[in-house]
């Protein structure tokens, strides 16, 4: 399933980096400490979070998500969208809790 | 060991938590158009970023040195921060002495340096305290 299909399904709000909307999601992690998220993340994961600071796009870029989905209503902080849209790796938004999220994620990745 | 097909340098600024990842982003970006295997890249960037990060969330900041050789890609990161007064203890997970500040910001699990290690074929750390901390790491290609 393709980022903007489970962003459809789930009811996310897109805030930036609609160019990786196409791409395909296989699997999933959360988690909001950076290091941890770093060494378990896999390339196309969608990943789930509550970090909006700048760093979550290093960490999302070198370890190559398809997707981060923000709980809790969270919004990206300006600069984080702006490096979002640059690296064309979406970040939404959902008012659910993470637990919420990968429970309705977990039949479609 | 053969000479390098490339070396790059980057400077960290050790002040600025928005730009650190540019320098593993850089050589991502280098070793991909090289042609160079995905799990080979991903173990670059992850310890790449870790030690970057830790250069300016410990350290103001430093320099990187980076050599891919057809076998190898050796990265040498310095810095003239505050040096490491147990490295056995630095090294296990969990430890950090990671300010609430940068908490906040999602670092400080302890799992920047346990990460190094395991991403690398090789890796030493050299330190001195009050006078700075240099890792060198290197990742075989195959
Ligand atoms: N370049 C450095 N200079 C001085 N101290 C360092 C340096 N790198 C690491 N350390 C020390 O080693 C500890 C462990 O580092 P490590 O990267 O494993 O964890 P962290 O940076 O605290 O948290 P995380 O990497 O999980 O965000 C640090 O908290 C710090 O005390
Ligand atoms: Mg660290």
């Amino acid at each position: 399933m393709t980022v903007a299909e489970i962003a459809n399904k789930l009811g996310l709000t897109l805030k930036c980096g609609e160019d990786g909307a196409d791409r395909e999601v296989t699997g999933g992690y959360v988690g909001d400490l950076l290091s941890l998220v770093m060494g378990k993340a896999q390339s196309g994961n969608a990943w789930v979070t509550i970090q909006t600071n700048i760093n979550i796009m290093a960490v999302a870029s070198l370890t190559d998500v398809a997707m981060i989905i923000l709980a809790e209503g969270l919004s990206p902080d300006p600069n984080t969208a702006k490096r979002s849209d640059m690296e064309g790796i979406p970040v939404y938004s959902s008012e659910k809790t993470a637990f919420d999220i990968v429970c309705e994620l977990k039949d479609l990745v | 060991m053969s000479e390098p097909l490339m070396v790059l340098h980057y400077d960290v600024d050790g002040t600025d938590f928005t730009v650190a990842g540019e320098a593993s982003g850089a050589v991502k970006k280098v070793l991909k158009q090289l042609g160079v295997g995905a799990e080979v890249i991903r173990k670059v960037a992850i310890a790449m970023y870790e030690c970057e990060i830790n250069m300016v969330i410990h350290a103001h900041g430093g320099t990187i040195d980076v050599e891919i050789r057809p076998e190898s890609v050796r990265m040498i990161h310095k810095d003239v921060g505050p040096g490491i007064p147990d490295v056995e203890k630095a090294m296990q997970a969990g430890f950090s002495t990671a300010s609430q500040q940068v908490r906040e910001l999602g670092f400080g699990a302890g799992m920047g340096l346990p990460n190094m290690k395991k991403y690398t074929d090789e890796m030493k750390i050299t330190t001195e305290l009050g006078k700075g901390t240099i890792v060198d790491m290197t990742v075989y290609m195959k």
